[in-house]
């Protein structure tokens, strides 16, 4: 195809014969309805993509790269609960590095756009590039078309992001993201709250029951909510119970790290709603929820 | 032996010029000035659907007059310039500077080596912390760039459209003060499209296509003001329908290469 930028026209929409071979500024102008920003990535700088630099390194013998031999840190604990008016969802700070806590303040859950959110688990590097990729492919796609991709369209982008990692994952660097969203298209905001799972091949799961949870403690998470979530609570018990479920994870699991009163570090927490959209709950706000858990868990260890 | 047609660069070039400026002044006019509370953009634009403003990256807005099909695909490389940039480098290292040129040398590089030139003209505008730090630049069809302080005209008629914006621009304006005396410019006798009437208009919601950079906003700063929050800042006037505007037709709506 003779490379012809100055005027646009259906010549443009043919297949590439030499995919990669239009570099620098003059691809972007060429690549006419094209509304994905990471196939647009894909196609020209594919170096800058989180599965593209994927391991090369020999599988067998001394060199063998596997998350214990190279300390990458790992994210652990995340929990999503649908309630009556939308989604939270709600991540604990700690990072392992096999028996070593790798960081104590890392946040793993993300605002990927208005009205959407993504809670992280499993080999924090790629998991957190991945994010990065995946909301700006969010926001792309809404200037480009002039408005927000539609719930399920974001849950099965994120489904493609993942099974594109698959060979690194069976290389041990496994990715799990947890997905929270609100569909601005349903009416009812008791039914608008979504939560999708996804396996590590790229499977996506609705989760239609009101809540989940994925990482190293999510059993115990999991355990937790399904005694104490009701989705018919409102915004304030369900941010409490959020935070008990992490705090029932903490305490069985290792490597999911209870609130620190030490230092102040508290769980992240988004709320996402029709009207407010996705928004992160002040500090002030989940320290005063995590002050009371911890004092009643003073008096019935429990909960 | 036949001799091959020869003609001189100086004219191809004056040719192209010339149909590029035909088809830009055919259209309707936009208007993007900065303000006390960040960057405004005013089009006159019929449609809902088909955008001459739209947003770039958290401080980047772009504006465009001439053949949509032409500048709809400069504003979508525009976005992936930007997006790639954002994610290679950093948010912050997206700047209206870089987008700018990267705009010039590929229009530039259009007008001389294509056939038919763009028949499009754009604005880059960045929305700065304080307002001595907002820019605008202007890109015209065949590249040329333009760093404009404080307002662009582009499109249509657009000198009785800049004489007036010139008298009533104030930077120190609010939105409804700096909407008000856009309304007031593209309204003036002689600006509307073909230059058909020689009266003032009245431009109403439905005509128009209006967004901002919003300085007090973190993070992505472009927002569309439609429906009633738009009512309610347009000058009492412009509140109601929009007149019939029989025989007007923009850049858009005619042919390639029409002479009409």
């Amino acid at each position: 195809m003779e490379f012809r930028e100055g005027i646009p026209g259906p010549r443009q929409f043919g297949p590439e014969p030499q995919p990669g071979s239009q570099l620098g500024h003059r691809a972007a102008f060429a690549a006419l309805g094209e509304t994905s920003f990471s196939n647009y990535v894909a196609a020209t700088q594919p170096h800058l993509l989180p599965a593209a630099r994927m391991f090369d390194a020999p599988r067998t013998g001394a060199s063998h790269a596997s998350p214990e031999a190279l300390g990458v840190p790992h994210g652990t604990t995340i929990v999503a609960l649908q309630f009556n008016e939308g989604v939270v969802i709600a991540g604990d700070r700690r990072a392992t590095a096999g028996n070593v806590i790798a960081q104590r303040d890392i946040e793993k859950i993300f605002l990927t756009d208005s009205h959407s959110a993504v809670g992280i688990a499993g080999s924090a590097g790629i998991a957190i590039e991945m994010v990065r990729l995946y909301t700006v492919e969010l926001e792309h796609y809404e200037k480009i078309e002039g408005v927000q991709m539609s719930l399920d369209g974001k849950a099965n982008r994120l489904a493609g992001m993942v099974r594109g990692n698959l060979g690194a994952a069976m290389q041990g660097f496994v990715v799990v993201p947890l997905f929270a969203g609100y569909d601005v298209e349903e009416p009812d905001p008791a039914k608008a709250g979504r939560i999708v799972t996804y396996d590590p091949t790229g499977g996506r799961y609705d989760e239609w029951l009101g809540y989940h949870a994925v990482g190293s403690g999510s059993v115990f998470a999991k355990s937790s909510l399904k005694k104490l979530h009701r989705t018919t609570n409102d915004l304030t018990t369900t941010i409490r119970t959020a935070v008990e479920a992490l705090y029932d994870a903490a305490d069985d699991d290792t490597a999911t790290g209870g609130p620190d009163l030490v230092r102040k570090i508290w769980p992240v927490v988004v709320s996402i709603t029709g009207p407010e959209g996705a928004v992160r709950r002040s500090e002030d706000e989940l320290a005063a929820v995590v002050e009371q858990i911890v004092a009643d868990r003073a008096e019935n260890p429990g909960g | 032996m036949t001799m091959p047609f020869y003609s001189s660069v100086d004219q191809l070039l004056r040719d192209r010029s010339e149909l590029a400026r035909k088809g830009i002044s055919r259209g309707r006019s936009v208007v993007v000035m900065s303000f006390a509370g960040g960057v405004l953009f005013v089009a006159e634009n019929h449609s809902s659907a088909l955008n001459k403003v739209s947003e770039i990256y958290d401080r980047i807005g772009f504006a465009a007059v001439g053949r949509y099909n032409e500048f709809e695909g400069l504003r979508t490389a525009g976005i992936r310039l930007a997006d790639s940039r954002g994610f290679s480098y950093d948010r912050r290292d997206v700047t209206s500077r870089w987008l700018a040129n990267t705009y010039a040398q590929f229009i530039g590089a259009a007008f001389v080596e294509q056939q038919k030139p763009y028949e499009a003209e754009i604005c880059l505008a960045e929305v700065g912390e304080t307002q001595e730090h907002d820019q605008l630049y202007r890109i015209t069809y065949d590249g040329s760039i333009t760093d404009e302080p404080g307002y662009v005209v582009m499109g249509g008629s657009t000198e009785p459209i800049s004489a007036k914006l010139k008298d009533v621009v104030d930077p120190a304006h609010d939105l409804a003060a700096a909407l008000a005396t856009a309304l007031e410019s593209l309204q003036v006798p002689g600006a509307a499209p073909g230059n058909g009437t020689s009266e003032a208009r009245v431009l109403g919601e439905s005509a128009l296509e209006v967004a901002v950079l919003d300085r007090g906003r973190p993070g992505r700063a472009f927002r569309r003001i439609t429906g009633p929050v738009l009512r309610g800042i347009l000058p009492a006037a412009n509140r109601g329908e929009t007149a019939d505007e029989p025989e007007v037709r923009g850049g858009d709506d005619v042919a390639a290469g029409s002479t009409e």
